[in-house]
């Protein structure tokens, strides 16, 4: 479990987090967006015990992060931002050196280390140069370090950052795998990642947390959740129609490949109305979507200036 | 304390996959060598004794210690690895203390690879080895205080030029504390208590006297504390960094 209370770190004049309060329980993967510089970095080295935080506080499984550093960093795996990693050292070097600092008996020590070799595919890897490594696979190091001791906690400063597809696949694979009965907390800035990893997202923007719900919840704050789009030659006449439905509140036309999105009043469904409509008219739809919510729209909703104070209103409710 | 012999391994490891170790051995080893036998005049005085070599000792030390020890914390914290190590089980003394221990061991290594002259002199004469022994020791300890100084510096920035600089400059000033030249520059300005206090800092001072083979308690309480609080400050400095 992580906890925060009121967690505050200040670089001068700038506060890089404030006063964030969140509380992430076993089985749970939040995620922590928000834009570049938002503080996500900086709430997780304090969550870490790298930095020591202005005020308020963090406990990862209860254990305070100032008072109790050592506990607290013995129930927490953490991949920094990066994956930094001793260069000079080969692979099995690096991860015996972890080995060693997680200060395990060195038959278990052994068994943890085949463990995440393993599951991390490192076998092949194991002798060369951690420096002569593809981001990828140094990204892999990091998460075998990050996991080695089998923490009831893990930590991730974008974990996909860089990686190839197959590979971004591969890693979030691993941390299902492992999400079942552990606290799990990954920032990113992918919102692609938000629907394949986690099941809350907590949105933070200047150090202020701004929203904190499910992806299905943020998605119905969309503007688009609930729309239909559809994409049909010569239908000019239709918009008109549709315009007419009663659910219907607005209607627009992409100007690149003229797809159609039509939006409806609050609460209502539209799906039916407008297929209906479309049958009726004896037009030919190629393909017919109902949206779910863009979550890059209200993520820009909610960090941005304009959409400030909504996301402000939109935080407190949830 | 398994964390802290992790972190002394991994450094010493670091060491010699670099090229560090071989370059800083060969150039210790030669110069070594060099500077006893054509500045030390080692056979000219003839005396079987070890003294030109010791006394060459601060002085190669002033520029292989700032080297060896630049890297330690600045590299750390430019390569981003200070997170890493930092979130890792482990307290800023053990980290601080397993570094120290590498270096300080890797010169104990580099003493004992100049046996040849220890060798050299016992075969040209019969040499005290109790005086010999106490120079070997005398040159570790003041090893260990330079190392400690290299550590704190280290720490304080990201740039190991910095580092290397700001060590060689503090570590002169140490070794120059005690020549009559500074003490007569300080003579006029400084009262008489003062300059003998400003005496007392010599490294240069009370490494002569261990290497002349006494070993007086105040000159290796000297070594021990002054390495203690370069090592504390240097705590201090990291634990700075993190709430800053």
């Amino acid at each position: 479990m992580i906890e925060t209370d009121q967690l505050t770190r200040c670089y001068g004049n700038l506060t890089a987090v404030d006063a964030l309060s969140i509380r992430v329980e076993p089985g749970q993967v939040l995620g922590l967006l928000g834009p570049n510089g938002a503080g996500k970095s900086t709430a997780m080295r304090m969550i870490a015990g790298f930095l020591v935080p202005t005020s308020g506080t963090a406990r990862v499984c209860g254990h305070d992060v100032v008072r109790e550093p050592l506990q607290a960093k013995r129930a927490l795996g953490y991949l920094p931002e990066g994956a930094p990693s001793y260069g000079e050292l080969t692979v099995r070097e690096f991860l015996q050196f972890i080995v060693r600092m997680r200060g395990f008996r060195p038959d278990v020590g052994f068994r943890r280390f085949d463990e995440v070799v393993h599951r991390l595919q490192l076998e092949e890897v194991l002798g060369l140069c951690i420096d002569t490594l593809s981001k990828g696979l140094r990204r892999r190091v990091g998460l075998a370090q990050a996991i080695l001791h089998d923490p009831p906690v893990l930590m991730l400063d974008e974990p996909t950052d860089g990686l190839d597809p197959n590979q971004k696949h591969a890693v979030r694979q691993l941390i299902d795998v492992m999400a079942r009965e552990r606290t799990i907390l990954i920032s990113t800035h992918l919102l692609e990642e938000v629907h394949a990893l986690c099941n809350r997202v907590v949105i933070i923007a200047r150090g202020k947390l701004m929203a904190d719900a499910t992806p299905a919840e943020l998605e119905q704050r969309s503007r688009y959740h609930g729309a239909v789009s559809f994409s049909a030659p010569g239908s000019g006449m239709s918009q008109e129609m549709l315009g007419r439905l009663p659910q219907v509140a607005a209607i627009e036309v992409d100007p690149l490949d003229g797809r159609i999105t039509v939006f409806p009043k609050p609460g209502e469904r539209i799906l039916d109305a407008v297929e209906q409509l479309l049958r009726e008219q004896g037009l030919e739809v190629s393909e017919i979507q109902l949206e779910r919510g863009r979550l890059d729209e209200v993520f820009r909703q909610i960090t941005t200036d304009a959409g400030r104070h909504a996301g402000v209103a939109a935080g407190g409710r949830a | 304390m398994s964390q802290l012999g992790a972190v002394m391994r991994r450094e010493l490891r670091s060491y010699f996959v670099t090229p560090v170790a071989y370059v800083f051995l060969v150039i210790f080893l030669v110069l070594a060598g060099i500077l006893t036998f054509y500045a030390g005049d080692f056979y000219e005085r003839g005396q079987a004794d070890l003294q030109p070599f010791f006394v060459m000792h601060p002085w190669l030390y002033l520029i292989l210690v700032p080297a060896l020890t630049m890297r330690m914390w600045a590299e750390e914290t430019r390569g981003g690895t200070l997170e890493l190590l930092l979130t890792l089980p482990i307290t800023l003394w053990q980290a601080m203390l397993g570094k120290f221990l590498a270096a300080w061991l890797f010169i104990g290594l580099a003493l004992v690879l100049t046996f040849p002259i220890w060798i050299t002199v016992n075969y040209l004469g019969s040499p005290d080895n109790g005086v010999i022994l106490a120079g070997y020791l005398g040159s570790w300890l003041m090893a260990g205080t330079f190392i400690a100084i290299g550590a704190c510096l280290s720490a304080l920035t990201r740039s190991q030029v910095v580092a290397f600089i700001l060590t060689a400059l503090v570590c002169v000033l140490l070794i120059l504390a005690g020549q009559p030249q500074v003490l007569d520059f300080f003579q006029g300005t400084l009262p008489r208590k003062l300059v003998n206090g400003v005496a007392h800092l010599s490294m240069l001072r009370h490494f002569e006297a261990i290497a002349r083979g006494v070993l007086d308690v105040r000159d290796l309480l000297y070594f021990l504390l002054s390495t203690i609080g370069w090592l504390l400050a240097g705590v201090l400095l990291l634990d700075l960094k993190r709430t800053r």
